[in-house]
């Protein structure tokens, strides 16, 4: 185990899979010489070279597309989006032909495409580089989506997407990045992907978060824990496919649930994690689930972001208003 | 009749004025940015003033144009009021968007300016729209979208040019190339290696010119422009000039060197070049060039303080914002 931060270990995690595996390989934008806008892919153009580690032009769904055609035809792509804003250009290519293509082509061609995409807020950036738009891609059967929020979830579900199968896209926290510091196994290691994690352990209210926002919860948890209230934050992590189960068990124990997200609030995931929760836990609920959002307008500029997403202080105020009511 | 016609003294002077307004500008940004009073990202055009001012300067009222993420010298070219758009990138209420824009997506609607735009190639259909619509409410306007090097390669880029060149739109396309897209040589990023010679994939004359040479620039446009003007159908040109600064704050410079940006800086810099051409030319006195540069520090120096006093919004700003009423009440 080594403390780690959490881009220094997605570099890593690159790196071993590349190592693992030539037909892994990294294609994108600024990817190369310059090591990737974030330096994610820092160093693997010079240990790989320029085949296996490739500068894109500007030109998103032609790096989807690509990738697509790269996996059929037997390479394993993992595709960089510098944000995961600029994945509309490639809207189509992501949701509608790599999600599409097992389906329609009854699983005969390998599709082991992994796309990574920074996200997320609070780091003063425009609309388009910080809004949060996973639930526009939870949309389209066929796509994995996994959002760690730990550099040791970083590592075990990097790996993992690289591995699986079908496609996986990737959500980085860009507040996260070099904020969140852990332990990281040194050894290969492999989160599965459809499985929650239980960040911590409480009785009273189970606060539902992926990404970034599962470090607000816990911040949260920890001043709730002063006025006695003991908070459960179960880290989502894998959106597709969802662990229904320790989320279920979670809410059916606390019988609260505060479900947080960042996106605006209409049709944002959180509205599927909350009807989700009703169905499998109704009996078991004490309080209306409470949820956390967005304003319904695109991502603001950087002096009204913190009203914008949830943080710490409104994560505080849905967990006691659940547990008094 | 242009704006500015810079072959004559009162036009140079303006041009150098927009020129070193755009300079002066984008320091004042570098400077607030590392006093922590500007928050993001900022892409700076210095070193590739003359496109923007040579270009506008060869507009009418009531033509349009569309901008890009390295935006600020179009916005400030098309007539924008230094103070309110500084405002907008300090994401104050007295910004031309409220501070909703921000550098990446200033809009300045009395202008014409439809507005930056933090997408790479998001704005070229737009521009093909806008010219329809010109077309079709019988106005004689011309659009200008501002793109990059960069940009040529989205598909976008491609699909602006084909609905400009088969509906033979009022439209003149103009590539900026900086000669990079971040870290990408336009070489090793552009088959064919030019964007002009794209156009005549679209029916679309293409021309490249020397972008740092503001009179070449301006003549070039002027010439674009009237074309598109008389019912020629749209125009590319792609003006070649050279960015000093790195791609935004982050930048290591890791795909270039020193001697490449110091080059440009000492022997091509446009501001340079037109105060020399200028001053050769009998246009403009060596006084004339101090004053101008006086001026426009001035002007700057004002606009910022008067800029950083605005109020910042309040949350309630994004009550309804996105829809018809509210969002535009907030601005009335
Ligand atoms: C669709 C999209 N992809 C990627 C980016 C990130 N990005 C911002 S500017 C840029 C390079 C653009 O190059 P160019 O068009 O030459 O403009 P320049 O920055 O040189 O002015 C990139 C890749 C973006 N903003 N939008
Ligand atoms: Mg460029």
């Amino acid at each position: 185990m080594t403390v780690r931060s959490m881009i220094e270990t997605i570099r890593l995690t690159l790196e071993d899979e590349m190592a693992r595996d030539e037909r892994v390989m990294v294609l994108g934008e600024d990817v190369g010489t310059q090591g990737g806008v974030f330096r994610a892919t820092e160093g693997l153009k010079a240990r790989f070279g320029a085949d296996r580690v490739v500068d894109t032009p500007v030109a998103e769904a032609g790096i989807i597309g690509a990738s697509i055609g790269l996996a059929t035809a037997g390479m394993v792509p993992v595709a960089e989006l510098q944000f995961l804003g600029f994945a509309h250009q490639a809207f189509h290519q992501i949701g509608f032909q790599l999600a599409r293509f097992r389906y329609r082509t009854l699983g005969r061609f390998p599709l082991q495409v992994t796309i990574r995409a920074p996200y997320g807020g609070a780091v003063h950036a425009p609309e388009l580089h910080s809004d949060a738009f996973e639930g526009m891609l939870a949309n389209a059967p066929g796509l994995k989506i996994v959002a760690p929020s730990t550099a040791a979830d970083a590592r075990g579900l990097l790996t993992s997407a690289i591995r699986d199968p079908d496609p996986v896209l990737y959500l980085e926290p860009l507040r996260g990045y070099r904020l969140v510091r852990d332990e990281v196994p040194d050894d290969e290691h492999l989160v599965p992907i459809g499985t929650a994690r239980i960040a911590r352990p409480g009785r009273d209210v189970t606060v539902l978060a992926w990404s970034f926002q599962v470090v607000n919860a816990l911040e949260a948890a920890e001043a709730a824990a002063e006025e006695g209230i003991e908070v459960e934050v179960v880290d989502v992590r894998s959106l597709v496919p969802l662990d229904e189960t320790t989320i279920a068990e979670s809410v059916s124990r606390t019988g609260r649930c505060v479900v947080v997200e960042e996106a605006p609030r209409t049709a944002g995931f959180g509205a599927e994690l909350t009807s989700t929760v009703q169905e499998l836990c109704f009996l078991d609920l004490e309080a209306p689930i409470a949820r956390l959002a967005g304003w319904d307008t695109p991502y603001p500029m950087p002096l009204l972001e913190k009203d914008y997403i949830p943080g710490t202080a409104r994560i505080l105020d849905a967990v006691r208003r659940t547990v008094a009511f | 009749m242009p704006r500015v016609d810079p072959s004559t003294p009162e036009g140079a002077r303006a041009a150098l004025t927009t020129m070193w307004t755009i300079r002066r500008f984008e320091e004042a940004l570098e400077d607030l940015y590392s006093r922590g009073l500007l928050h993001g990202t900022n892409h700076l055009s210095i070193g590739q003033e003359a496109v923007a001012v040579g270009v506008c300067g060869a507009l009418e009222e009531g033509d349009l144009i569309t901008s890009t993420h390295r935006g600020h010298g179009h916005c400030l070219a098309h007539g924008a009021d230094p103070m309110r758009m500084m405002a907008e990138l300090l994401g104050r209420v007295d910004g031309y968007c409220r501070g909703r824009g921000g550098s990446m997506h200033i809009a300045d609607v009395d202008a014409g300016n439809l507005g930056a735009n933090g997408i790479v190639a998001g704005s070229m259909t737009i521009a093909a729209g806008a010219a329809l619509s010109m077309r079709m409410q019988g106005r004689d306007a011309v659009v200008v979208c501002f793109f990059g090097d960069g940009a040529a390669n989205e598909g976008s880029f491609h699909e602006a040019l084909n609905l400009a060149g088969v509906w033979g739109l009022p439209v003149l396309f103009l590539c900026e190339n900086n000669q990079y897209g971040m870290s990408m040589s336009q070489d090793s990023s552009t088959a064919g290696g030019s964007v002009a010679a794209r156009g005549a994939a679209y029916g679309i004359e293409g021309r490249r010119i020397d972008g740092n040479d503001l009179d070449a620039v301006h003549a070039a446009a002027a010439e674009a422009v009237a074309g598109v003007r008389a019912g020629g159908g749209p125009a590319l040109l792609e003006a070649v000039t050279y960015r000093y600064r790195g791609h935004s704050k982050s930048d290591r410079n890791l795909y270039r060197t020193l001697d490449e940006i110091e080059s440009w800086r000492n022997e091509r810099d446009p501001v340079d070049r037109f105060e020399a051409a200028a001053v050769a030319s009998g246009r403009l006195t060596a006084e004339d060039v101090d004053a101008v540069r006086a001026e426009a520090r001035d002007l700057l120096r004002d606009a910022v303080q008067r800029a950083v006093r605005s109020p910042e919004p309040t949350v309630d700003d994004l009550d309804g914002a996105a829809y018809a009423g509210r969002s535009t009440a907030a601005v009335a």
